[in-house]
């Protein structure tokens, strides 16, 4: 099948609320939200040695939306999925003690805020879709390193399932899923079937602590590890970054004395 | 200004909540309050974990003792030891900031193959540099002994903790950063039986929220505290246990630190330098370190007493003055800030280190405070205390008495007094109270005398009595202090350089810097009115502000928690040390990287 694309069969609805509903969410490791960034002196990529890195915050909104499913036993099982360096290891363990009961990580030496691309990720992660066979996938909206917001809908349409993205609100019940987005013009809320693709927004709950005993819990959880050449997609990179420099200086203001002055300046 | 009043949660009669007026800058204890119906969730009991040896503070003293642990026979034959690190920075290394000059004695004594399992001990010393500075002159001075650096390594003790946590782990050590210690929980008895992590998820106000997280307890045999200076956890036993009965009053200096990258043509890796002089007056204890570390880093800093007594004194802006000496700014023009961050270190030396135990505890590395000022180092006691205590540790879990509680490692005590740790310290004991008994030129004299001479051999001892918060001046009595305005370049503005320190809290938790209950008066009407409100201008952080009404009246202190850089120099130098510094939201503060 061209693309590796989804026969266009849905579930009926009714099948959905039978059927041991399964979710796998896609968690990317990243430049902690806090940290200051800074340029490497060759101008190739931002510095990345020496820097704290967490779960993407979207992520972490994305895979709290998994557990609390889980919790009101609307799930039966979350799944939590990375591709990364061997230090993505990290934040699936982080994964695995907020709730998730399973890990799979597809190691990879590409740098995942340029080298790994939205498209082949979003292959990857249909690869993994085939082998975990999940009735929702939940993602963050977007990456705070590359702020693609592209992976989600790739992926829907890699496996031509249904896509709600910058999802607020998630309500499953009797197998019906529907979802409010938040829209440049509001709020708008759609009725899907699924298997399909959400991306979650800021909005949609606040992510829990970690505790430790959960934290403690987590390192006997199952973690599989898989190579990304031995998924077969071709994950060579299409864009090539030319350079990365810091944001213009910000040109000190100018204070003036009255409204003529700056009637005069403008 | 009235604040809000709230009602009481109606299970709550035990605790005696009654309703309070809660003025909204946090200026009280943290009150905890729900809705009526809804149980508190801390009238839960905490889910609790036994290990043998809990240890609070994952720095080198802490992690030291974990290795030592964990390299025992002991540990490596049947079910092994069970050792705990709890860490309050998000990661290990967060919340480290140092000079540093490192003496590799005890890391050699620790992990022999250091170098073979790439220790991150890079740049070696390859010059000394000490000068007495004018506003743009520089004096050189002879090197004393004590500041002889041939052997030793310039490293950022940030990478090195990092390092020794990746051995730690290796051998077993469970080390949990984002975690904050908050509580030392006690037996009946009044011994120490492990601690207990701080509860998430409460609002500004006190309310609990959706995310509500109970703190675990964690119970040891044996708790070692090693939090570093002035630890919080660390404290509260010296105070309960009377740690302190006979010794000195523990002194503090507060060290500001940047860290630059320079054209790697001008760099002089190993180069160390040490001002005294300009821009600090004479009076107060101040001076300066510089070290170049490869490939192109500065690693410069000042740090300045905090027994200092014009109020009016910024440890901030005196190291943003003092950069602009023509010595230092050519090294640091064009070049780029990439980090900032304050933390104190404790200046009493030998006459100040407490009893090291307490039942069912110790004391280790700089809560302790083993620092040796005529040095300036600290690290290597540290390491050398973990050491200690890990075998101290190891002896008692092979006797006998593990079943009981509230033991005290007696062996550590003995040790440490025979090793060269307290012998290091004993020789520069009269050094650094000789300044204020003296004054600069015959302190330097007096130096010189201890150093290359008497070496501590003189029969007397300098003692000090007086807190640095009693020795603070009266602003009426002490000239103000015009600080330049800075350049951008080379000085900079606190609030931006802030943000080179990635010091980050949640916003929505009650403020971790609370004021004392007995001393809720003291800020406007003792350390406004009388002081000019010193901690407006000595933290490095702008946490405090006192704001008034447009015509100067009606002063109230704001505290602004989110900047904290967990240095505790409030703790220490507030009027009558009004604040009572409390660990906030685990992996909060700093975020420090290559400190």
């Amino acid at each position: 099948r061209p693309c590796g694309a989804r026969c266009p069969i849905r579930r009926p609805f009714l099948r959905a609320a039978v059927a041991a509903m399964r979710i796998l969410v896609a968690v990317k490791r990243v430049v902690d939200y806090a940290v200051k960034v800074r340029v490497r002196a060759d101008k190739a990529a931002v510095e990345l040695k020496n820097t704290k890195m967490s779960m993407n915050p979207f992520c972490e909104i994305a895979l709290e939306e998994a557990v609390r499913l889980k919790e009101k036993k609307i799930a039966s099982e979350v799944v939590a999925v990375s591709i990364g360096p061997k230090e993505a290891q990290e934040t699936l363990r982080t994964a695995l003690a907020i709730g998730a009961d399973k890990a799979i990580h597809v190691t990879t030496t590409l740098r995942p805020d340029q080298e790994l691309q939205p498209l082949a990720t979003a292959k990857v992660l249909g690869k993994v879709v085939d082998q975990v066979d999940p009735s929702l996938v939940l993602m963050g909206k977007q990456s705070i390193d590359s702020d693609a917001s592209q992976t989600g809908q790739m992926l829907a349409g890699l496996l031509g399932w249904p896509q709600a993205t910058f999802a607020s609100e998630i309500e499953i019940q009797d197998g019906a899923m529907s979802v409010t987005r938040e829209v440049d013009s509001g709020l708008s809320t759609i009725k899907l079937s699924t298997p399909a693709v959400v991306t979650c927004d800021l909005r949609l709950n606040e992510p829990r602590y970690a505790t430790l005993p959960n934290i403690m819990k987590a390192r006997k959880k199952p973690m599989d590890t898989i190579k990304i050449e031995d998924t077969g997609v071709d994950v060579t990179p299409r864009l090539k970054v030319l350079s990365v420099e810091e944001p213009a200086q910000r040109q000190a203001g100018e204070k003036v004395g009255s409204v003529e002055e700056l009637v005069e300046k403008l | 200004m009235l604040g809000v009043t709230r009602r009481a949660c109606g299970r709550l009669g035990h605790r005696g909540l009654t309703l309070t007026r809660v003025r909204p800058n946090n200026y009280f204890p943290v009150r905890y309050f729900c809705d009526e119906g809804i149980q508190d969730p801390r009238d839960q009991p905490r889910e609790s974990m036994e290990y043998d040896v809990v240890i609070v503070g994952g720095g080198p003293a802490g992690l030291s003792a974990a290795i030592q642990i964990m390299n025992s026979g002991l540990a490596k034959e049947g079910e092994g030891v069970s050792v705990c690190v709890v860490e309050k920075g998000a990661e290990i290394g967060s919340h480290i900031l140092s000079g540093n000059v490192f003496d590799p004695i005890a890391l050699n004594e620790l992990i022999p193959d250091w170098r073979e399992k790439e220790a991150p001990l890079n740049t070696s010393v390859s010059q000394d540099k000490f000068y007495l500075l004018s506003e743009t002159g520089a004096i050189p001075c002879p090197i004393p002994p004590t500041l002889q650096n041939h052997g030793n390594y310039i490293i950022s003790l940030g990478d090195l903790t990092k390092w020794l946590s990746e051995q730690a782990e290796e051998l077993g050590v469970e080390i949990y950063p984002g975690f904050a210690a908050s509580e030392l929980l006690y037996d009946k008895d009044g011994s120490v039986v492990g601690i207990a992590t701080r509860d998430v998820g409460i609002s500004k106000q006190g309310q609990v929220k959706d995310t509500f997280t109970r703190g675990i307890e964690l119970r040891a045999k044996q708790t070692l505290l090693a939090e570093g200076a002035r630890g919080s956890l660390s404290e509260e036993a010296i105070e309960k246990y009377d740690l302190r009965k006979g010794k000195d009053v523990q002194s503090y200096g507060l060290g500001v630190k940047e860290v630059w990258e320079i054209d790697e043509s001008k760099a002089k890796p190993g180069l160390v330098m040490h001002t005294v002089g300009w821009p600090t007056p004479k009076d107060t204890y101040a001076g300066s370190f510089l070290y170049q570390m490869e490939p192109n880093l500065v690693l410069c800093g000042y740090v300045v007493g905090l027994d200092y007594q014009n109020p009016n004194i910024s440890p901030y802006q005196e190291f943003q003055k003092w950069k602009h000496h023509p010595k230092v700014k050519e090294m640091l023009e064009g070049g780029r800030c990439v980090s900032y961050g304050a933390r104190v270190i404790n200046e009493g030396g030998y006459q100040a280190i407490p009893k090291l135990t307490f039942p069912g505890g110790a004391l280790l590395g700089c809560a302790a405070g083993f620092v040796n000022i005529a040095r300036i180092k600290g690290s290597h006691c540290a390491i050398k205390s973990g050491i200690e205590a890990g075998k101290a540790v190891v002896e008692f879990l092979e006797s006998e008495n593990t079943q009981v509680n509230g033991i005290e490692l007696k062996t550590y005590q003995t040790q440490m007094e025979n090793s060269w740790v307290f012998e290091e310290l004993k020789q520069v004991r009269n050094i650094h109270p000789a300044f204020k008994k003296f004054g600069f030129y015959m302190f330097m004299l007096y130096s010189a005398l201890e150093t290359f001479i008497l070496k501590g051999r003189g029969w007397w001892t300098f003692r000090n009595t007086i807190s640095d918060a009693d020795k603070t001046g009266k602003l009426k009595d002490h000239p103000a202090i015009e600080y330049p305005k800075p350049d951008g370049k080379i000085s900079f503005d606190l609030l931006t350089n802030l943000q080179r320190s990635g010091t980050y809290h949640d916003d929505d938790q009650p403020s971790h810097l609370v004021v004392k209950d007995h001393l809720q008066s003291v800020p406007v009407d003792v350390s406004y009115a009388e002081y000019g409100g010193p901690e407006s201008k000595f933290c490095p952080a702008k946490v405090y502000e006192y704001i008034t009404e447009d015509d100067g009246s009606n002063p109230r202190l704001q505290i602004n928690a989110q900047n904290c850089l967990h240095c505790k120099t409030c703790s220490i130098k507030t009027p009558k040390e009004f604040i009572r510094w409390t660990v906030p939201e685990g992996g909060g503060g700093p975020q420090y990287s290559g400190m």
